[in-house]
């Protein structure tokens, strides 16, 4: 770590969708045990939980959903959303969220991966997008800018977001992975890279750390598929969500970096089932991509709130005649932002 | 006088990917001699060379045996090009630029004369060229960023979220590719890390966004002639000029911007070469120095660069570019002037040498 953070400066947040979580707690536990840990139990979820002893950590379910947002409010936090209550009820700097079917992958010198470890670099060292730099992260050990960086640009930005990536089964759409079953990612890709201004690209849930206090409200439930399921072939939320951070990361000028670290996912689900849910999001992408790119905030827009606030704005304008879904993603965007001011902790500080 | 082919080169020979020994020529600009290519032979071998030779033209630089080759040194380029040779620098290898003039070929590979064959983590010697190949046959991914980098690569894809309508890309214009062990610093940063060595081998190719620019360097770098070799002019660097080490930076610039605004892209990362040689950091501080002011100044005009709907062509961007040059950087230094000139120069010597290609329009527009 290049600053010296402070281990309560962290929560690892763990939305959990499968009730039995003790071989991820155990194979994380070497990773996590420093750490305070917030389990969220999905709301749908009928099982019991069980989570191994040894840890520190506050698990929530739907009562205390309830408790907290209402029970009117709690239907927002299903399935893979239910990681955002943890984000709102955190009071840490630094959040890292992995799905609950990851485990510690290991690099390609055989060494476990220090996840959690390596996303805090990656948050805790400037972000370039200002400028391509073609060794990729300028801040990491052995590496420098290239000649021809402009030297005003080497001070970089804050960095407010982590994406990681994934051995063994990627992030793949259902069609992607139905056409190419026996597909497993094994390339180990030795590098973080901050990916440059206005370009968005599809930042997925599975492996993410953030900044809480710089950008926590625009990590938000908002776009849920009507056939939402229980993996992430049936789901677009992170992928939504990721665009209005990516967009608000731009405004604000805050870095979002992805690459490393790694996690192992494991095999899990059927993509040819999953084919006919997840369609419904392919389709809708034609639709967010461009709209997304058109997105230009206002001067005026100087917090994260403001900014998640125009976004659902032009959402609304724009995209909600099209799909009823578009419409209720604007509503639950502003509603977030209510939300996060009246339970989040204090407001995030004015962007960069 | 060619050697009874060993089984490496047999097999080397024998690949697909040597189909394009007719379509790609190899440029190489040198001072000094060719020894390099003895360790290159089983990937180059089958190729094309085209040497520039900078310098004192009287010298005789020794080509290893078994090379077809052409060589120019600075007599045939005034010879070739007449008072349009103005455009070529002398004694800095920006003059490389005239091979890619003369070429008849659609590809282009140029190497410097001191990288050599990289291993990869396994031990394995790196074919650069058919890396290069590669990212060049294969469309690049400009309008989304695909967080598996190249989705066409073997074992990897477009990721849940990449639009349907995004996936086909578009034509790979440029292929640059890094170096491990000396790496490519600028002076200021060889002289602060002296001992510096990059042994991170990063398994990726990617394509660079558009809207994005970067730092282009030519020691490891292929480009499809056809889409956008009229904006590979390496500018006026060396003897005469207040300026060297942004030949390539200039070039980098000036195709981003042309093949964002064509609808090409541009990869990064593999193949990498083993770059053997640290240039003297005082030498390269007193080239570089007024470069390291300017592009502060540089890198906001290609940002803010507009080129205007009906250049359509590769040349008619780049004329486009040069008179926005003139005007908007002329003013912090003359330099700026000539080389706008010169940029106009280098495209009118192109057009002449290569006459089919000066109406031929590329891509479409982005």
């Amino acid at each position: 770590m290049s600053l010296s953070i402070k281990d309560d400066e962290i929560d690892i947040v763990i939305g959990a969708l499968r009730p039995d979580l003790t071989s991820f707690m155990n194979e994380w536990r070497t990773i996590f045990s420093r750490f305070h840990l917030i389990i969220v139990k999905d709301p749908d979820l009928k099982e019991e939980l069980k989570i191994p002893e040894g840890l520190n950590l506050d698990v929530y379910k739907k009562p205390d959903i309830d408790r907290v947002v209402g029970t009117s409010t709690s239907t927002i936090f299903s399935g893979y959303s239910c990681r955002y209550f943890g984000y709102l009820v955190s009071r840490k700097k630094y959040i890292i969220s992995v799905d609950d079917d990851c485990y510690p992958a290991k690099d390609n010198k055989g060494i476990l991966v220090d996840a959690v470890a390596q996303h805090i670099t990656n948050l805790t060292t400037p972000a370039t997008p200002f400028f391509f730099n073609t060794l990729y992260d300028p801040f990491t050990e052995g590496a420098d800018f290239v000649r021809g960086y402009p030297f005003s640009l080497r001070s970089g930005v804050q960095c407010a977001l982590s994406c990681g990536l994934w051995l063994n089964l990627a992030d793949y759409d259902a069609p992607t992975q139905a056409l190419k079953p026996e597909e497993r990612n094994s390339r180990y890709v030795d590098a973080v890279l901050t990916v440059p201004a206005r370009t968005l690209m599809p930042i997925s849930g599975i492996n993410i750390a953030f900044n809480r206090e710089v950008i926590g409200p625009a990590l938000l439930p908002s776009l849920r598929l009507g056939g939402e399921g229980k993996f992430r072939w049936e789901t677009m939320e992170d992928i939504w969500s990721g665009m209005c951070v990516k967009v608000v990361c731009d405004h604000l000028g805050l870095g979002v970096k992805t690459g490393m670290p790694y996690v192992w996912r494991n095999d899990r689900g059927d993509a040819i089932a999953s084919l006919r849910k997840e369609w419904e999001g392919v389709k809708l992408m034609e639709e967010v991509v461009p709209f997304f790119q058109s997105v230009r905030l206002s001067r005026e827009a100087t917090t994260t709130e403001d900014c998640v606030a125009e976004v659902a704005n032009v959402v609304k304008e724009q995209l909600g005649s099209k799909d009823p879904m578009f419409a209720r993603a604007a509503k639950a965007m502003v509603d977030w932002v209510k939300l996060w001011k009246s339970v989040g902790s204090s407001t995030s500080s004015p962007g960069a | 006088m060619n050697e009874p082919a060993t089984a490496i080169e047999a097999a080397v020979a024998a690949s697909p990917l040597h189909q394009l020994k007719d379509e790609l020529d190899i440029v190489i600009p040198t001072i000094r001699n060719l020894d390099f290519l003895e360790m290159w032979r089983p990937f180059l071998q089958p190729y094309h060379l085209i040497i520039v030779q900078d310098g004192d033209p009287s010298k005789t630089i020794k080509v290893p045996n078994g090379f077809d080759y052409e060589l120019y040194n600075r007599n045939d380029i005034n010879r070739i090009l007449g008072p349009k040779a103005s455009c070529i620098s002398f004694k800095d290898s920006a003059c490389r630029c005239f091979g890619y003039m003369v070429s008849k070929k659609k590809y282009i590979f140029t190497i410097d004369d001191d990288c050599f064959v990289a291993k990869d983590p396994s031990g394995k010697a790196i074919n650069a060229l058919e890396q290069h190949i590669k990212n060049l046959l294969s469309p690049s991914t400009p309008f989304f960023f695909n967080t598996l980098y190249d989705p066409f690569a073997d074992g990897a894809d477009f990721v849940r979220g990449y639009p349907f309508s995004l996936r086909e890309g578009v034509p790979t214009a440029v292929s640059h590719g890094l170096w491990l062990n000396i790496p490519d610093y600028d002076a200021p940063t060889q002289l602060v890390k002296p001992l510096e060595r990059n042994t991170r081998f990063v398994d990726a190719v990617l394509t660079i966004p558009k809207g994005t620019l970067f730092p282009m360097c030519g020691m490891n770098l292929a480009f499809d002639r056809q889409l956008i070799g009229p904006a590979m002019y390496f500018g006026l660097m060396g003897e005469g000029q207040p300026i060297g080490r942004y030949d390539d930076m200039w070039a980098g610039w000036c195709i981003k911007v042309i093949c964002d605004h064509l609808g090409l892209g541009v990869k990064t990362g593999l193949p990498y070469i083993y770059h053997s040689k640290a240039s003297n950091p005082f030498v390269n501080l007193r080239k570089e120095y007024k470069g390291i002011y300017w592009q502060e100044d540089i890198i906001p005009f290609f940002q803010q660069v507009v080129l205007p709907k009906d250049s359509t062509s590769v040349q008619k961007c780049y004329i486009e570019l040069a008179k926005q040059v003139k005007e908007k950087l002329g003013k912090i230094d003359p330099y700026f002037d000539k080389l706008a000139d010169a940029m106009v120069t280098w495209i009118q010597a192109w057009d002449g040498l290569n006459p089919t290609s000066a109406s031929f329009s590329n891509g479409k527009i982005g």
